[in-house]
């Protein structure tokens, strides 16, 4: 996304610098997979090489799901997701005046942006009635949605693509919707989500479900053989974690995990406390814990938002404690709300001490007050600051809360 | 979908938007100021004074006008859009015409002042222009430091402006901007020329040794002894600045008190250089490369002003093979021309803003070691929220590769960091922030705690 916004280049984006495999003795290999052989130990490659291992790591992240839908093979249909997709999107951007992104996650916000940045017109169809429906409260959707709108975005929301239609030389013409437009576009984003990429695992004997199936030390049911990141699923996920996560802290808490088992300290996969976060424009979102916004048994909602900047908390909480932080335009301080959640501390407390989880910059301005004022309003409980907040006080409580449990 | 195994990646960002027509007129009235300016050069009379100060006026109101059509309607939110794509900010034909054009001031400004008008039978040319101010200012004529000070503070001024626009939702970024602003202005300018006026003499109080090379030469020290009560607070306070002020702030702060707030070169850097900042070199090699010339830079500029002070005292100016007289020249030559300010500045379009307080200013060099080893700043790492896309590193000025930490949950403790914020407004995720805290003051570099 950044490369194609003129932010980075290539070579900006990649993580590490080329000597970096030689030095710490990785054989990178650029090849492709075709072949497992469990029982032999060797895997075999495209180029015609085979490679005996020991113990073998299944990484093969995801590809872009895709709808069984007419003209879903039409030139001009495009995922985000691979390098490939990105040089497809560059060589076809000169000639685009209008697209359709088809999904209302993150990836969808990304292409709209994208696109938004080189002047094409883009029409976003999101098939429920806001951005990232599972995690965001209505009036959160409300703050994305506005916002993305401002930006000349032409938002459908409740509306689903049927079809694509030929321009009679093999692409795109238009697209048709569940209201019955036909919307005219030469591109269309298709980001309805991942799903594990697994083609070729066929006949290697690794069980499959929707991933590569592990159990909780990422193990496959074939010895020495493990699955990490976007392509596994684990048999029993952790209360509230789903079986398939793709995100990329998972990828790389998994990685730790599986080097460790593999260095000889068997090593159970624990993610702990949910968190995620993405940008929707200008916006910021982050979130920690239980966030659903369709409340269960004993929970409630405690929801503060800005008059007028693009700016919202939304803490879920019972009286047993609060379970989740969810912040647009307010950067978290993500182990304060970790312990938070973790020592499941009451609201009132949480929020007499929110100073200690604000992330943003100095000097930026400070919204506690202004929530503990609306927590006031809501509940009629008053509640005193008891924290400013700087560096060492958020040390001392962590070091404090740590100490309680460890 | 269509899927292309084999497609050949045209990865490199070739879009720009062009500039509107607002914009064209911005640019359009800066191109006519030059010009008038470049007219007014060729022959002085009353109308080239005219035409001088039209110039100035006509080229400030460009480059604001430029900055405010530029981010009017962008939303508070940094968006570095086409920053790779466009000539000026991408090593491009433009960023060389541009450098060479930098580098061939200095030169002049340097070491042919002549070329410039400079005469002591009566300047001629571009200096002869500023005369009259530089008579209501401070009754004399000008010289080439004048009109360099005018250019140079007229320069963090505007551009500062500029900046102050793109980074409008920061309240980091508009105070330290408007800090630089202020002491380059203020401490910088106005007050050295007002001394100068007023016969004292005249000293930027801010501009401290060993930046300021020259503060324990012979004509300097003498110049503040045979200054009078003031001439003698300016020594006290320059020593006062190296030993004790210097040393508490950087220990509360970091050296961001001095590199990105208060500094002249370090104002130019984050305002004119801010478009150019990308492009400093954030591999390991470069660091490598950084660490020495940058120590190599404060060995020679302890070693000069030690034999200089020798000379001083004893009145020796020979001490084994080494000539203090000799290589005060050097340095003044290498360093203090040709690194800070042909290199330092001129360079800018081709290796970033900041080649001088990166590789060697020797101020920076004191005061990073003291930030790498005794300072409660650092860079906080927001647990594990960094998603490696590289931001961070890219618009680091310094080169640091933030990176590398963020993803690692480690905090950033590096003696080069001049605090300027940049990676964490640029940063999409929420991962950093720049903080002082003293209770893990030797654990700063450790990893978050989780
Ligand atoms: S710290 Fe932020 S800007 Fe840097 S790589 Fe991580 S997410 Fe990107």
């Amino acid at each position: 996304m950044y490369v194609y916004m003129g932010h980075m280049r290539w070579q900006d984006i990649i993580p590490y610098e080329a000597w970096f495999w030689e030095k710490n003795k990785i054989n990178l290999v650029k090849d492709l997979v075709t072949k497992i052989e469990p029982q032999h130990k060797t895997i075999s490659t495209a180029s015609g090489a085979h490679y005996q291992y020991d113990q073998l790591i299944i990484a093969t992240g995801s590809s872009p799901k895709t709808l069984n839908i007419e003209g879903i093979n039409l030139d001009g249909v495009t995922g985000l997701h691979a390098i490939q997709d990105l040089a497809y999107l560059e060589s076809r951007s000169k000639q685009l005046k209008k697209a359709v992104i088809v999904g209302g996650g993150l990836i969808g916000v990304e292409l709209a942006e994208m696109l938004h940045s080189r002047k094409i017109a883009v029409t976003h169809l999101v098939r429920e009635n806001g951005f990232a429906s599972s995690v965001l409260s209505k009036e959160e959707s409300g703050i994305v949605n506005q916002h993305i709108e401002h930006h000349g975005i032409d938002l459908r929301l409740d509306t689903e693509i049927i079809k694509i239609q030929d321009n009679g030389q093999g692409s795109v013409a238009s697209v048709t919707t569940t209201t019955g437009e036909d919307i005219e576009c030469q591109l269309v984003g298709m980001a309805i989500g991942v799903k594990p990429k697994l083609t070729w695992l066929g006949g290697s004997g690794i069980e499959v479900n929707i991933g590569v199936l592990t159990d909780v030390f990422l193990k496959t049911n074939v010895p020495d053989i493990f699955a990490i990141g976007d392509c596994a699923e684990l048999r029993n996920p952790d209360a509230g974690r789903k079986a398939v996560e793709p995100i990329w802290y998972t990828g790389r808490m998994m990685g730790e995990t599986v080097a460790k088992t593999i260095c000889g300290i068997e090593t159970k996969y624990q993610p702990g406390i949910w968190f995620n976060s993405a940008k929707f424009f200008d916006i910021e979102y982050q979130s920690y814990g239980d966030i659903n916004p369709i409340l269960s048994g004993n929970q409630s909602i405690f929801f503060w938002k800005h008059k007028i900047a693009s700016k919202s908390i939304r803490i879920n909480y019972t009286l047993n404690g609060v379970i989740g932080f969810s912040a647009l335009g307010i950067r978290l301080r993500q182990n304060v709300c970790h312990q938070w959640i973790h020592d499941k501390i009451m609201i009132e407390e949480v929020l007499a001490q929110f100073e200690l989880a604000v992330f943003d910059a100095e000097f930026s301005k400070k919204y506690a007050d202004k929530i503990r004022n609306a927590y006031f309003e809501q509940t009629g409980k008053l509640i005193l600051k008891k924290a400013n907040g700087r560096y060492d006080q958020v040390y001392r409580f962590l070091k404090k809360a740590k100490s309680t449990y460890t | 979908m269509i899927r292309f195994p084999d497609y050949s990646l045209s990865l490199t960002p070739t879009y720009t938007p062009g500039i509107s027509l607002t914009q064209k007129l911005w640019v359009t009235i800066g191109f006519i100021g030059f010009f008038a300016g470049v007219i007014a050069i060729s022959g002085y009379d009353h109308a080239g004074v005219f035409l001088l100060t039209a110039s100035l006026i006509l080229i400030s109101i460009s480059i604001a006008g430029f900055s405010f059509s530029l981010y009017h309607h962008q939303k508070s939110g940094i968006k570095n859009n086409y920053t790779w794509s466009r000539s000026l900010s991408n090593r491009g034909i433009v960023s060389w015409v541009l450098a060479l054009w930098i580098t061939g001031l200095y030169i002049l400004l340097y070491f042919f002042p002549n070329a410039l008008g400079l005469s002591e039978s009566g300047n001629t040319g571009l200096i002869r222009l500023f005369d009259p101010l530089s008579e209501w200012i401070k009754h004399k004529p000008a010289n080439q430091w004048f009109v360099y000070g005018v250019f140079y503070t007229l320069a963090i001024l505007l551009f500062g402006v500029k900046f102050l626009r793109k980074y409008k939702g920061n309240r980091y970024q508009q105070i330290r901007t408007v800090s630089v602003m202020f002491f380059q202005l203020c401490f910088a300018f106005l007050i050295p020329e007002i001394l100068e006026r007023l016969n004292q003499p005249s000293m930027d109080l801010k501009n401290m040794w060993p930046l300021n090379y020259y503060f324990f030469f012979d004509w300097h020290l003498d110049k503040l002894r045979s200054g009078g009560t003031l001439g003698l607070f300016m020594l006290g306070w320059g020593i006062a600045m190296i030993l004790i002020i210097s040393p508490i702030l950087t220990y509360f702060f970091g050296k961001r008190w001095y590199c990105s707030w208060v500094c002249g070169c370090g104002g130019l850097a984050e305002t004119a250089g801010d478009p150019f900042r990308h492009l400093s070199d954030n591999s390991l090699k470069a660091w490598k490369i950084e660490r020495w010339l940058i120590h190599g830079v404060l060995v020679f500029a302890l070693l000069m002003t030690g034999l200089v002070v020798y000379t001083y005292i004893t009145a020796h100016s020979n001490i084994l093979f080494l000539n203090s007289y000799a290589i005060r020249e050097w340095y003044g030559f290498f360093i203090g021309a040709i690194f800070s300010g042909v290199i330092g500045v001129g360079f800018y379009p081709l290796m970033g803003s900041r080649v001088w307080c990166r590789f060697g200013c020797p101020m920076a060099a004191i005061l990073g070691l003291q930030q790498r080893f005794f300072s409660r700043f650092r860079i906080t790492t927001n647990g594990g929220q960094c998603i490696s896309c590289g931001n961070c590193s890219t618009y680091c000025e310094m080169g640091i590769d933030v990176r590398h930490y963020a993803q690692r949950g480690q905090n950033i403790v590096r003696a080069s960091c001049v605090g300027c914020g940049i990676c964490a407004s640029v940063c999409p995720r929420g991962v950093l922030k720049l903080e002082n805290g003293q209770v893990d003051l030797f654990e700063r570099t450790e990893v978050n705690i989780k």
